[in-house]
Order: C-alpha cells, then structure tokens, then sequence
C-alpha cells in the first residue's frame, strides 16, 4: 500500500513536467522549430561556460531570498503578495547607503545588507499591521504597497537621486566601486557573500521551522489559527514577525539587484522575482529546502532562454509558456495528490505534508480577532 | 600515383575546412539590442530595420536581434548576458540602441576589446568617457521636429498643442524645443497668429514607453491634452499611442490632430489625422559603420547625422526624414513646403564643419531657459554642440521660455 502511495507521488511530480514539456514542445513545432533545439538552446545558454552559470546563479540568489522570505509567512498561512515592494524597498534602503555613506567595501557591505533587511522588514511589517490591526486583507495590502514602492522608487530615480544630466525613469548614477558586492572573479561573476548569505538563510529558515518554538508558531497558526489561539500562540505576534522576517530576507534580494546585478537604482528593481517567488513556494509547498532547487530549475529556464533570442530568434515568451505550464500542471497534480491521499485511508503524516496557505483567511481572521 | 592521390586528397580536405573558415570572414555577424519589441512602430522598429538595411546591402553580414531589454520586460537578463551571447555567435560589432543602454554599454565594452561597440544616441565617445571600442551615432532630427512642429503650428486653431515627451534630458529637450520653436514661427509667419498666445505644453511620462506601475499612461495624458483643449498632440515617445488616440477620437467627431515620431510608417496608425512623422532612418549610418568595421578601417567616433536636403526621404542617403501625413490640409502643406525650403536653404548656408552642424534653423537669438538664462542674444545662433558647454542644443539644459511643463 505504501509502495503504490509513494509510487503515486512520484508519478504525480514528474507526470506534470513531462506533460508541460511536452505541451512546450508542441508550441515550439507550431512555430516551425526543433523543440531538441530549443531545449539545447536553454540548456546551452544556461551552461556553457562558467560567465553562463554565474548568469543562473544571479537570477537564482535574489529568487531564493525572496522564496525564503515567502516560505515564512505561507507556514503563517499569508498571502505575502508584497514581497515585491519588500524586495523594492531593500534595494531603496540598500541604494541610499550606497550612495550616502563613505566607508570601505568590508564595512559598508554589511552596513547596506542591514538597512536592506530594516527595508524590506519595515515594508513587511506594514501589510502585517494593516492586517491584524485594520483588517485589510494582506493581498490587497500588499498589492498596494507593492506599487507605492515603485512609486517611491521613480520618485527618487526621476527627482532627488537623478543623474547630473537630468530626471529619467532609467536609473540613479552608477554607484560608487566600493559600495558594490565584490564578483569571485571575472571568468565567474557571482557574489560570494550573496551566496554564502543564501545558503546560511536557508539552512537557517529550515532548522527555525523544524525545531524552534517561533517555526511551530508559524505552523499552529498557518494550519488552524483559530485552535493555535485557543492553544495560547501569540498569533498576532506570529503572524506580524512572519511578515518582518519574510520582508528583510526579500530586502536582501532587493539589495543584491542594486548593488550587484546593476550598479544603481533602476525602476522595478524587484524585476518580478517576487511573484516568480510565489508560485515556486506554491510548487514546492513551503518546503524551505526545495524551493532553493525549483527556483534554481525556473532561472536556469529564464537565464537560458536569452539564447533562445539571440540564437534560433524565438521569442522569450516561449520560456514564460514553459514555466507558466510548468507551476499550472504541478498545482493542479498538488491539488489532485491532495484530493487522493487526504482519504479516510491515508495516514496523517501524508496529510501533514499538504501546502498550508489555504487557510489564510482564518489565520489573519483569528490574528485580528485576538 | 598513390601519393599524388594522397596529396589532392590532403589539398581538398583542407580546401573543405578552408572554405566555411573564408565564407564565415566574409560576412560580418553584428548584434541589435533594443529597448522595446522590434515591431513597435517607434524607434525600436526603425533601428531593427535599419539592421535589415544592412543586411540587404552589406553582403554576407548577419544580424542578431534582442528585443525588449529593459527591466519590466526581461528582469532576469543583462546587456552583458545578451552581448556575451551575441559575441559567442560571432558577432564583432554590437549596437546598443538606446540611451538607456549607455551606461552598460561602456561598462560590457570593456569586457570585450575586441568588439566595436555603437551606442546609438549617446555622446560618451563624443565626451572621451567611452571606451576606445565604443562609438555613437545620431540622427539631427531636430531638423525634422522643426518641420513637425511647423505641421502643428499650422494646423492648430485653439492655440494649444500638446507634446507626449517620454524621459527628461538633454536630447528629449532639444527634440521638444525644436518642435517648439518650428510651431512657433509656422503659427506667426504662416497662420498669422499671435506667438504669445500659443499655449506648447510638454508632459513627460518618464521612460521611453509606457511601463505599467512605473511610467504615466501615454494614452491617458494624451486624451488629458485634448480634454484639455489641445487639438494637435505631437508624440516625442517611442511608441504610437498620441495617433491611436487622435485616430479614436477623430472617429468620434473631433476635430483633432497627431504628429507621430520615431519610425517612417508612423502615420500608418491612423492616417486621416496624422500631420506627419518626423524620422530617423538608421540604414545608411549603420550600412556605412558596418562596412568598415567588416574592412577593419573602422575607428570608434561620435556622428551626428544631418538629412540629404535635396530629398529628405531618400532612404540610402538621409539620416532623418519628414514625411506630412493625410491629415494636413492642401494650403498648409504648401506652407509646410516653403518652411522646408527655407530650411534648406539655412542648412546650405550653414554646412557642417569637421563632421559637426554650424547652426540649426531657428535656433537664433533672441532666445532663453525657461528661468530666464541667456540662451543666444539677437542675431547669435545657439551652438549645436560644445565640449563642456550646458548652453548648447545638444546639452538643452531646459526647456525655452515660453514652453510649458518641467525641465527637470
């Protein structure tokens, strides 16, 4: 019986990847290409040469904080559909100091990651807080922050942070040498710091979940806030540090796309990392572990695919298509795998393994009603 | 006999190696990088079909397209992932096709020596900040947005005209003010209006295109123009939406009017209403840097290229066009003709010297900044370009007196 379980479960992981490849492959013939070529192409262009995969990794370090971050608040059982203005207001905080403070590369690093981290929180902590305190939904909070975010961010790029030769949406003047993440080296442009940083939050994310007493406060009160209460969690405090802790891990995503994929301040710095976030903590069902290897899977696809343009000239929407089935055809195998083995039959373990968020509205509900 | 064999079979292997390795040299593969789609009907598309004029009329030379490199449109990609790319396939010449790529653009440069690099619109190679590989290339459209402006002056009757500018800087300014200052002189000379009372206002939407959540919407601030009172909106944007929503409007009975920009097709949006499109036409300055960065006679510069005056819209020899649309009346469009001629005649008496223009028409004295500053006293024709020298028409500091809107 747990054989044919556990045979199940592997079927319905892979049978979606398969099925969104096949369905890419289909739309690649429709437009007169080898969908072997296309893949090659992606593969290709994600893996080349080392300067290739220092490509991936750059996309994949800010996608994982932000999965990080996101993993928080969905084992809160919140929507954090904000950890974009999070991200946006990281790499404000991040850019400031760059621009402002005058120290060396060693301490002034930490000294933009800190305030890159008390941006994103302070962004967080506000949906958190329209949340418990005024009842606003954190989807419609977030959404609205995330576009004050990008207002502020215009705002400065456009007015008091422009380039001497006049206002532009573009970008703020290129930040000083010593205010940028130093690169491992020219042949692997990467960020060891960043990546030492990624790592350290992952495992740290990991054990905080599995085995502090604030990770089961986020799991009471994501799965049943209502008994969590009852139970005597602080789930208003819980729900607020999800919000905090998500915020100043994504600002440190923010903070790594100013101060290193660019060199400056650049409208919607968050680029979309944030939301790509989202549906890969969907994918993986909050799995603090896995979400580091499916983001890693969707910057290969995206980072590959500037091949796909320069090289066979298709469109790189065609990488968007892949993914976009991709996270469709895996929720809806989560969903089905769900539907099976929640059956009187299954065991709760199983059961315990289902993603949590659903049950957002009564985990904020019971926040602000404590 | 088994050695001669042996020898044509050791020539014509190495023939057959030889050969792709010489067809390969022939032909010059050269990468276009775009900020917005290749079919936008704006500036991306004149510059990806100014990489198809290449192509046509530079034997053997290939091109390489990336489009939409900007950060809502491709977060996850940088110019040097999309040059690394390009260079990987062979590419030995890249045109970054947009002021927003300047930057970078030196920034990769240095990164690849041996790749010619031509940031189209910018000036670094002008100012020595560039890299030794990297040049740049424009267009002196002011030329064209002189006559446009002209197009409007003539054609507006409430005195109102509008201009959807994308960014501030130098180059949006000028391009705002010559367009400007050819409404002014068509209303006064040619329609007799009081130049007092034309009301040009500027409103900026802050980036090239519209970016959802980052820039303002070009079609609402359009349809704020003629809601307004202006009947002639004149686009400085990379994209057409001033003549769809001339074209919208139009159709519902009003009496308005759009000067499209950017692409030679530009009218095409909407026809009837279309005053006329001032245009760059890349093909020739593109064919002729393409030609000698394949004979490697090709030493980076900064160009600033003017129109072929004896036909502006001769596309293997004019840099910048104008071509009046339908939506030009039969009296104006003569006018138009005469202020075009006139033009003519100032540019034959003011060639350019060591490469640069002498003097644009109607950019002479008396003129000011909008804050009062002294741009050219009576009878002084404002520098086109100076090293180190804001108050020049390359370096437009702000918009003139009499415009409205911001300068920064």
């Amino acid at each position: 019986m747990t054989a044919n379980r556990t045979t199940l479960r592997v079927a319905l992981l892979v049978a979606p990847i398969l099925l969104s490849l096949l369905i890419t492959a289909v739309l690649v013939l429709a437009v007169g290409k080898d969908p072997i070529e296309v893949m090659t192409a992606i593969l290709e262009g994600a893996f080349r040469n080392s300067n290739a995969i220092a490509g991936v990794v750059n996309f994949w370090i800010p996608l994982t904080f932000a999965c990080l971050g996101l993993v928080i608040t969905f084992t809160a059982g919140l929507w954090n559909i904000g950890v974009e203005g999070q991200m946006m207001m990281g790499a404000v905080f991040a850019s400031w100091a760059a621009r402002t403070i005058v120290l060396p590369t060693p301490l002034l690093i930490p000294i933009e990651i800190v305030l890159a981290m008390a941006g994103g929180a302070f962004w967080g902590v506000l949906v958190g807080v329209l949340r418990v305190r005024l009842g606003v939904n954190e989807i419609f909070g977030g959404v609205a922050l995330n576009a004050l975010a990008s207002v502020i961010v215009i705002y400065l790029i456009s007015g008091p942070w422009q380039p001497p030769e006049g206002g532009s949406a573009q970008s703020t003047p290129p930040f000083p040498a010593e205010s940028l993440l130093p690169e491992m080296s020219p042949e692997f442009p990467v960020s060891l710091l960043a990546l030492v940083l990624a790592l350290v939050i992952i495992l740290t994310v990991y054990f905080a979940l599995r085995g502090t007493r604030w990770g089961l406060n986020l799991k009471a009160t994501g799965k049943n806030p209502r008994s969590a209460l009852l139970l005597g969690v602080p789930t208003t405090q819980t729900a607020l540090s999800a919000f905090i802790v998500c915020g100043a891990i994504a600002g440190i995503g923010g903070a790594y796309r100013v101060l290193f994929t660019f060199d400056s301040l650049r409208p919607l710095p968050s680029g979309g990392i944030g939301f790509l976030g989202l549906l890969v903590v969907l994918m993986v069902a909050n799995h603090p572990l896995i979400a580091p290897i499916v983001g890693f899977v969707f910057a290969t696809i995206l980072a590959g695919s500037t091949r796909l343009r320069v090289v066979l000239q298709l469109d790189q929407s065609l990488a968007e298509v892949l993914q976009g089935f991709v996270v469709l055809l895996v929720l809806m195998a989560n969903g089905l795998r769900g539907r099976i083995l929640s059956s009187p039959r299954s065991s709760p373990e199983v059961v315990q393994e289902q993603p949590a968020p659903t049950t957002v509205t009564s985990a904020a509900e019971a926040a602000s009603h404590e | 006999m088994r050695k001669l064999f042996l020898a044509v079979l050791i020539v014509a292997v190495g023939l057959l190696m030889a050969l792709p390795a010489v067809a390969q040299d022939d032909g010059l593969t050269f990468g276009m990088i775009l900020v917005g789609p290749q079919s936008d009907r704006g500036w991306s598309q004149a510059h990806y079909e100014g990489g198809q004029y290449v192509e046509a009329n530079l034997p053997g030379s290939q091109m390489l397209v990336f489009e939409s490199l900007n950060s809502a449109d491709a977060p996850e990609t940088t110019l040097l992932q999309v040059v690394t790319e390009m260079v990987d396939q062979g590419a030995t010449l890249i045109i970054t096709s947009s002021d927003a790529f300047e930057e970078d653009t030196d920034v990769v440069a240095e990164a690849f020596p041996d790749v010619t690099f031509i940031n189209a619109s910018g000036d670094n190679a002008f100012t020595g900040e560039a890299p030794a590989n990297v040049g740049n290339t424009m267009g002196q459209v002011e030329w064209a947005k002189l006559i446009a402006g002209c197009a409007a002056g003539l054609t507006t009757e409430t005195g109102s005209i509008g201009y959807l500018g994308p960014l501030i800087n130098g180059e949006t300014r000028r391009l705002a003010a010559s367009a400007y200052l050819g409404a002014r002189y068509c209303y006064e000379n040619y329609k007799g209006g009081d130049p007092a009372a034309l009301t040009f206002t500027v409103t900026w939407i802050g980036f090239w295109f519209n970016i959802p959540g980052v820039t303002l919407d070009p079609t609402a601030e359009v349809n704020t123009f003629f809601d307004n009172g202006a009947d002639v909106v004149m686009s400085g944007i990379d994209t057409p939406e001033v003549m769809t929503v001339a074209g919208q409007r139009a159709e519902r009975g009003e009496s308005v009017y759009g000067v499209a920009y950017d692409y030679a097709a530009g009218c095409d949006v909407a026809p009837g209403v279309c005053l006329g499109v001032p245009y760059f036409n890349w093909g020739p300055a593109y064919l002729d840097i393409a030609t000698r960065v394949n004979e490697g006679t090709y030493t980076p510069e900064w160009t600033w290229n003017g129109p072929d005056w004896s036909d502006m819209n001769n596309p293997d020899t004019s840099s910048v066009g104008f071509i009046a649309g339908d939506g030009l009346s039969e009296e104006n469009a003569a006018s138009l003709d005469e202020f075009i001629a006139m033009l003519a005649t100032f540019a034959e008496e003011h060639p350019d010297a060591d490469g640069l223009p002498t003097a644009f028409g109607l950019w002479e004295g008396p003129l000011a900044l909008q804050d009062g500053t002294v741009l050219a006293a009576e009878g002084e024709f404002v520098k086109p370009i100076e090293a180190d020298n804001p108050l020049t028409i390359w370096y437009l500091p702000q918009l003139l007196e009499g415009m409205v809107g911001a300068s920064e």
